[in-house]
């Protein structure tokens, strides 16, 4: 980091007055933990006893047969508590709001995980929680939403804007203004103001961490090439921190490919052209904005990867060439989905299929003396309607007919 | 100095100073010139004009949908510049751009405020931009006579208002209470002591803002405060009742 905050020209805390004082607190709060070995330790104990650390790495020995090339692992974030990594950064999050002593925490969500993971945390540590989600990715993830109202939290579906993760930022950062004293925001990426790209990226990076590990225990040596799906970056982040180093380790982040990067209907920031340096949601980055700096429509699939920015850090490390990006559409995605789970029983979610796809494009390039990680940040579960909707399977299609029959009829 | 003394000026007149908010583009251009003749023929002192963004984190529902139906209406920000010197150029009281940081960034900061001058705006509110972040804004604003408006918060401690004081020109925001913009504000003990503590900081001139709404807002600060900011409720207005009630509405203010 350059100036505080800064990576590169990435980053920074573009933050409204009102903020300041409890930024100046955070920020403290932060380095005293960071520089406490026994702070680690609590959460590493938390993670292993709460969620299921450390997660396995799975070796797909069909996936690696079928492609004839390289050695496929998985990183299993899906077998974390509530079934994405993004369990890692909210209970990180959750000690240091016990030690701020705060009695609220908000979030925003997109594909539902982050909010899901921050209900959680607020039910097990006693804390009332409110959660701003897009109306949009209400309606594309409704079993997240009925969870998160279960545990006890307010899910408010946001109206403004383009209706998805961007707007649940704005809305939740408006809810902090407002209640600032008591309430912590339990941001759930590698973005917005500093201390939180780099915050995030600290708890996450226990993913890599592990693997760094685990490929030595079952590959013998450091693996080719890790690939993780990129909205805002945290699962990204997470597994690539601790191979930032190793320079003979390829970082590849994948991108919303949406409809194709031609169409205009993506989210591919550092893949595509499309994008250009700006400032909104309080940090520096790349962002697909109008030649006026007004942000545009985003699409996927996969409403986690549905955002118009990118983590600061990750804009640095594309700067530098450290980590390559890709895109993949949401058809490739489908069919890499449909793939995983008939040749190895595993259902990932439709975010961090996007990072098998590029895996299966680039496994044959290299040998069965090489491996390649892909991190599965989430299970596949939560997208039920939207993958049943996707395959047009009809069984599903009957089954919802007859329900929602019976509910019409007051059954 | 500029502003300041442009607000010094009318100050000799006035116990309390108007300044209001329009979004611009919205409802449109023409809306937009209509309701600030009837602002300035009705005694304001001082116009802020939002630049519409697409992010306006810091502002309630009523601006938020204000900002949304502009872009959606094609407002451009070569537009806003445009009507920005046509205002100027007619009405004889201090214009000031209020926008979010990345309207500014990516325009390109110098050639903003180069063209913003020549627009003849006096001032920039950027609640977005903290300075520490805005090192190179505040060397720009100095160079070309714009002056930079920075905003305290009740948050503020008694140390960061006298920062911000010292960076800042025109005069100083002072946010009424936590919180988005539109939200009514009540002008109680709080509120009276903190202004108390913002008077001790600087020596600029005071506006404050955020949901003052009304007749009795307005003389509760007068002794209190140098300026009051009307910013949601005019939009209200005009979107209730049209453009020909922003003339007796801002009239009976005072």
């Amino acid at each position: 980091m350059d100036k505080q905050g800064f990576f590169g020209k990435w980053g920074g805390a573009y933050i409204p007055e009102v903020l300041h004082q409890t930024f100046q607190e955070l920020n403290a709060e932060f380095t005293k933990c960071k520089n406490d070995p026994a702070f680690w330790q609590e959460y590493v104990e938390l993670m292993s006893t709460y969620s299921c650390r450390p997660t396995p790495l799975t070796h797909a020995e069909n996936l690696s047969r079928h492609f004839g090339g390289a050695q496929i692992y998985i990183k299993r974030e899906d077998l974390n508590h509530t079934g994405a990594h993004k369990a890692n950064n909210v209970m990180g999050q959750g000690l240091l709001v016990k030690r701020m002593g705060k009695k609220r925490v908000i979030a925003e969500t997109g594909a539902g995980q982050h909010g899901m993971a921050t209900a959680t945390m607020a039910a097990k540590f006693g804390l009332a929680c409110t959660i701003y989600m897009g109306e949009e990715d209400v309606r594309r993830q409704r079993p997240n939403v009925f969870w998160m109202e279960k545990m006890g939290a307010t899910v408010v579906p946001v109206t403004n804007g383009s209706r998805t993760l961007k707007d649940a930022i704005n809305e939740a950062f408006r809810d902090w203004v407002t209640n600032v004293d008591e309430t912590h925001y339990v941001f759930g990426t590698v973005c917005g103001p500093h201390p939180f790209p780099e915050m995030v990226a600290w708890f996450q990076s226990i993913i890599g961490l592990e693997v760094a590990e685990q490929i030595i225990r079952y590959h013998g040596k450091m693996p080719a090439r890790i690939f993780a799906c990129v909205g805002g970056g945290s699962n990204a982040m997470g597994i690539f921190k601790r191979f930032i180093p190793e320079s003979n380790v390829e970082l590849v982040g994948v991108e919303a490919g949406g409809h194709g990067i031609a169409t205009g209907l993506h989210a591919a920031r550092l893949s595509g052209t499309d994008a250009s340096p700006g400032v909104a949601q309080g940090y520096k980055t790349m962002f697909l904005q109008d030649d006026d700096g007004q942000m545009q429509e985003t699409h996927s699939v996969a409403a986690g990867l549905d955002y118009v920015g990118v983590s600061p850090i990750l804009s640095y490390l594309w700067e530098k060439g450290r980590v390559r990006f890709e895109a993949a559409t949401d058809t490739e995605v489908m069919a890499a989905l449909d793939l995983t789970m008939k040749k190895e029983g595993i259902i990932p979610a439709l975010e961090s299929s996007h990072a098998f796809v590029q895996a299966f494009k680039e496994a044959p390039q290299l040998t069965p003396d090489d491996a390649i990680i892909i991190n599965m940040s989430g299970r596949g579960d939560k997208d039920i309607f939207t993958i049943a909707h996707a395959f047009n399977d009809p069984s599903w299609k009957d089954f919802i007919i007859k329900r929602g029959l019976e509910y019409s009829q007051g059954k | 100095m500029q502003l300041e003394q442009q607000l010094r000026d009318r100050l000799e007149k006035r116990d309390i100073l108007l300044m209001t908010h329009i979004v611009l583009g919205y409802p449109s251009f023409d809306t937009n010139r209509e309701v600030i003749r009837q602002m300035v023929e009705n005694g304001v002192d001082c116009i802020e004009m939002q630049i519409p963004f697409s992010e306006p984190m810091a502002d309630g529902p009523v601006i938020v949908r204000a900002n949304q139906e502009a872009i959606k209406n094609g407002t451009k920000v070569a537009d806003c510049l445009s009507f920005a010197a046509e205002m100027t150029a007619s009405h004889n009281i201090p214009f000031l751009f209020m926008t979010y940081y990345n309207i500014i960034f990516k325009y390109g900061e110098e050639a903003f405020f180069e063209k913003a001058r020549g627009c003849g705006i006096k001032g920039f509110i950027v609640p977005d931009l903290p300075p520490e972040e805005g090192e190179s804004f505040l060397q720009l604003a100095a160079e070309y006579e714009i002056a930079p408006i920075l905003i305290f918060a009740p948050t503020s401690t008694d140390e960061r208002m006298r920062v911000l004081a010292s960076k800042a020109q025109g005069f100083i925001y002072c946010v009424a209470r936590r919180g988005v913009t539109g939200v009514k504000s009540v002008i109680g003990e709080e509120v009276l002591e903190y202004l108390g503590r913002c008077r001790q900081a600087t020596s600029l001139p005071l506006a404050v803002g955020f949901g003052i709404q009304d007749r009795d807002d307005v003389s509760a600060l007068i002794g209190k405060a140098d300026m009051a900011v009307i910013g949601s409720q005019t939009i209200r207005l005009v979107d209730e009742k049209g453009a020909g009630a922003v003339g007796p509405f801002i009239a009976g203010l005072r």
